[in-house]
């Protein structure tokens, strides 16, 4: 590889040309025309999202088994888990109302994090797992349509809703749910795509060495 | 005040990869039109940011409609029966003493998508244009327009959880309706117009402007 283009980065936003300067750790880099944000230093970025990523994963696990929350109502009851909600609107002829919120609820969510756990828990062994690249480009375009803290907020609504009418009985996936929100924001927050890239030039160039 | 703006990597003979970011010279590509690093294939805009963009605004613009007029949710119960758009929805929420969840759905479901299309409308018309006029703040405009589109899921979620919840035999039950349909689309469309659009558009003219 070149090295003269090796400390350019151009901004993303506004397509200026930039010379990358070093970071103080949890710095960020940010283009001095629009103001976007270039990159970041997260020290010890991919350890703690592999942290975030396990922990989320067994959050989601018992958020999207158990039920959400019960209602009852003159002795009589119901309970749903984000799936059974999905079932239902299945049922009721809303086909593209049950697979979008399948697809932003449940699968993208999913998908994100069986992806961390491919791509992370190799690199913290120091190993290298194949098809980075087309793994990034799938994680950047899925990241917009994972919408787990929206639907943490439609519960929260749902919930206001229904307390005047019934007695409510709220369930472990309800305080899963909220869990697995906050998990989402610490995984987005500490993981830095950049550091996976660098991964990949280093063994690119030692191979090239060898 | 003039703005300085300098060239952009293409100008100077680089190109920069949309998926993995590096900047490379044509010299150290093996195939030109691909990223060395990631083999993405190189563009220095988004291909028809233009055309794609108009055409999921327009959609939406007309799926807004439906969205607005239909019904959106269903409630019956022994005592009651009610069919409520999503405006309906919210003044009934208002009327019942719930004046914070109004609000949040008010902002969500109508406010949001609103602010979304206007926005969108206003960047597409101003970048064909050419227009040079207040980047910085256009520049602002189009990140709040992706920042906030996800949060018009909020009642297609509530009405999802809502009918699967309440189906308590023939007590009370709760039905989606047809403006669900047509809302969620406007969401998913806003969303693929905002991904399309390039915010390096808004710069260009001020480029042309600068040089000599
Ligand atoms: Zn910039
Ligand atoms: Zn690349």
């Amino acid at each position: 590889m070149s090295h003269l283009t090796e400390q350019l980065v151009a901004c993303p936003e506004c397509d200026l040309l930039l010379k990358e300067i070093p970071l103080a750790p949890d710095g960020a880099a940010v283009c001095c025309c629009c103001g976007a944000t270039l990159y970041r230093n997260r020290p010890d970025s991919l350890r703690r999202t592999l942290a975030f990523t396990l922990a989320a994963v067994i959050f989601y696990l018992v958020a999207n088994i158990f039920p959400i929350l019960g209602i009852e109502l003159q002795g009589n009851g119901n309970a749903s888990n984000l799936f059974g909600a999905v079932r239902s609107m299945w049922h009721e002829e809303m086909r593209l109302i049950s697979i979008l919120v399948f697809i932003t609820a449940i699968l993208i969510p999913a998908l994100e994090l069986s992806i961390l756990l491919y791509l992370l828990v190799p690199l913290y062994l120091m190993k290298q797992p194949p098809g980075i690249p087309l793994i990034m480009r799938i994680m950047s375009a899925i990241k917009p349509w994972g919408m787990v803290e929206v639907f943490m907020l439609g519960i929260l609504v749902s919930l206001v809703k229904l307390q005047g009418d019934f007695s409510i009985f709220p369930g472990v996936a309800l305080w899963s749910f909220a869990a697995l929100t906050l998990l989402l924001a610490a995984v987005a927050a500490s993981f830095n795509p950049r550091d996976v890239w660098e991964h990949l030039d280093y063994s690119n160039k030692r191979q090239a060495a060898a | 005040m003039k703005r300085r703006v300098h060239p952009t990597p293409a100008e100077l003979g680089f190109d920069s990869c949309s998926v993995c970011r590096l900047v490379s010279s044509p010299d150290e590509r093996i195939d030109i039109s691909r990223c060395p690093r990631c083999n993405a294939k190189l563009h220095q805009r988004k291909p028809y940011s233009i055309e794609q963009c108009w055409a999921f605004t327009i959609a939406a613009y007309l799926l807004y409609i439906p969205a607005n007029l239909m019904t959106m949710m269903e409630t019956g119960s022994l005592v009651s029966y009610r069919k409520d758009t999503i405006m309906s929805g919210i003044i009934h929420l208002w009327k019942t003493d719930f004046q914070g969840i109004a609000a949040i759905v008010f902002i969500a479901s109508i406010l949001v998508p609103l602010f979304k299309l206007l926005a969108l409308t206003l960047l597409l018309i101003s970048v064909q244009r050419g227009s040079t006029w207040w980047p910085m703040q256009r520049m602002r405009l189009y990140r709040m327009v992706e920042q906030v589109g996800r949060w018009s899921m909020l009642d297609i979620y509530v009405v999802t959880f809502l009918a699967a919840v309440v189906q308590i035999s023939s007590l009370a039950t709760v039905k989606a309706g047809g403006a669900a349909v047509a809302f969620g689309a406007v969401v998913v469309l806003t969303m693929f117009a905002a991904m399309k659009f390039d915010p390096r558009l808004i710069w260009d003219p001020l480029r042309k402007e600068n040089r000599p």
